[in-house]
């Protein structure tokens, strides 16, 4: 129990002890610690802003799919309606050729009356002139109303 | 053959409690101590080398183990010592943190040096008593007391480091005439009791490193003295006492450890502090 110089001994191994623990082997570990603190916290932000980011790219995604879903009703709403006009404006114009064909068939029927009228009075005025020619003719001469009766004949 | 059994009892006590003592004899000059007398004999120009060689051997032990963690610190996954040694700083750092309220980067290593060189110190006394005395008995050394904080020189000595720094600290925050400012005036401000503050903080200032460094003694060296008597029981009995004694004193070790390390930075934060 006596107190000598083991008392200093022991308080420089002491402060060599703490120098060394300051210096050396103190920083390292701290540094470790919090590095990997930093690390964790930046892991976990990244973590929370990942999610953020896949909420808002899921709402995107469906913000998308709901635009074009009404875009392709608008189309498909469009294509019916300019099938519709399409075929309303067929038939129209189906109708319309159909309407100025008939009309231009009656025409021609028509005019191709006219001219066959035309030809038959022509012709009649003819013949009757000419009928009226023989008969003036074979009251005359009976040789020549043979002749006469026969060329009608021919004639017609 | 009872007083027989005293005497080799007493010599029994005192041959464990005694110290290897390496300092000048008035008539053997340099030498180890042969005796207690002897060592008294040697006042106090001498060293206690078993306490000497032990508490550096600790030291440097969780020095070494401390740098090899902080060598192979990685910020990823930690491995198995390291993932103590940061379980052990995280815990100095907290306790620094709450009770260290200046801003000083040097208080929490030094805390966790206290803590784990006492700590390892401490623990030394879970080894049996015989073991190391009778190993050192067969290479010629007369005395062995492998645990430092039994000591009182160690405790004391480490107090005494503890004490230097609560003054260099009181110096430099303060400045010496802020420091001395605090010890003359306070707690009473008045010029005409000076001398009464001036006792009153001077045995305030020295009795803080005396009774942390007797603390830690007082508690380690009555556990060595019980485990000795133990020691002394029939061979039946030893271990029915010992056993529980070595678990209470794990509990024991620690604690010491954990209020040494304390109080010096509440000191130090004191230190710090404007009054």
């Amino acid at each position: 129990m006596n107190i000598n110089m083991t008392l200093i001994g022991q308080t420089i191994a002491f402060a060599i002890f703490v120098w060394f623990c300051i210096k050396y082997v103190w920083p390292p570990i701290s540094a470790a610690l919090h590095e990997r603190q930093k690390k964790i916290a930046d892991g976990l932000d990244a973590a929370s802003r990942a999610s953020r980011d896949l909420e808002l790219a899921q709402e995107q995604a469906a913000q998308t799919l709901r635009e074009t879903k009404e875009q392709a009703s608008q189309i498909l709403e469009q294509a019916n309606k300019r099938s519709s006009q399409m075929v309303e404006e067929a038939r129209d114009q189906a109708r319309a050729e159909g309407e100025r064909l008939v009309a231009s068939a009656r025409a021609e029927i028509q005019q191709e009356i006219n001219r066959a009228k035309e030809e038959l009075r022509a012709q009649v005025s003819t013949l009757a002139v000419t009928g009226a020619e023989r008969v003036l003719e074979a009251s005359i001469d009976e040789k020549a109303h043979r002749k006469l009766l026969d060329k009608l004949a021919a004639e017609l | 053959m009872a007083a027989d059994n005293e005497i080799s009892a007493i010599y029994y006590i005192q041959h464990h409690l005694q110290n290897l003592t390496f300092g000048y004899h008035p008539q053997n000059g340099w030498s180890l101590a042969s005796s207690s007398t002897e060592a008294v004999e040697m006042g106090f120009w001498a060293i206690h080398l078993d306490t000497m060689g032990w508490s550096i051997a600790m030291g440097v032990l969780f020095l070494w183990l401390f740098r090899k963690a902080g060598k192979m610190a990685t910020t990823g996954v930690p491995g198995g010592l390291q993932n103590g040694v940061e379980m052990v700083i995280e815990f100095i750092e907290n306790l620094t943190r709450s009770t260290f309220h200046g801003k000083n980067p040097h208080i929490a290593p030094l805390a966790l040096t206290l803590f784990i060189w006492i700590l390892l110190m401490n623990t030394l006394k879970i080894i049996p008593v015989d073991y190391f005395p009778e190993l050192f008995g067969k290479l010629g050394f007369e005395y062995m007391k492998i645990v430092p904080t039994t000591d009182v020189n160690a405790t004391l000595g480490m107090a005494f480091g503890v004490f230097l720094l609560i003054i260099y600290y009181s110096c430099k925050v303060k400045g010496v005439g802020g420091f001395a400012k605090e010890l003359s005036l306070t707690p009473f401000n008045h010029w005409s009791l000076i001398p009464f503050n001036l006792i009153l903080e001077i045995v305030g200032l020295i009795v803080k490193p005396i009774s942390l460094g007797l603390r830690l003694f007082g508690n380690m060296f009555a556990g060595e003295v019980i485990f000795i008597l133990i020691a002394l029981l029939p061979f039946w009995a030893i271990w029915l006492l010992d056993v529980p004694w070595a678990i209470f004193h794990i509990l024991v070790v620690t604690l010491q450890a954990f209020i040494f390390t304390t109080l010096s930075i509440v000191y130090l934060s004191a230190a710090h502090e404007h009054h």
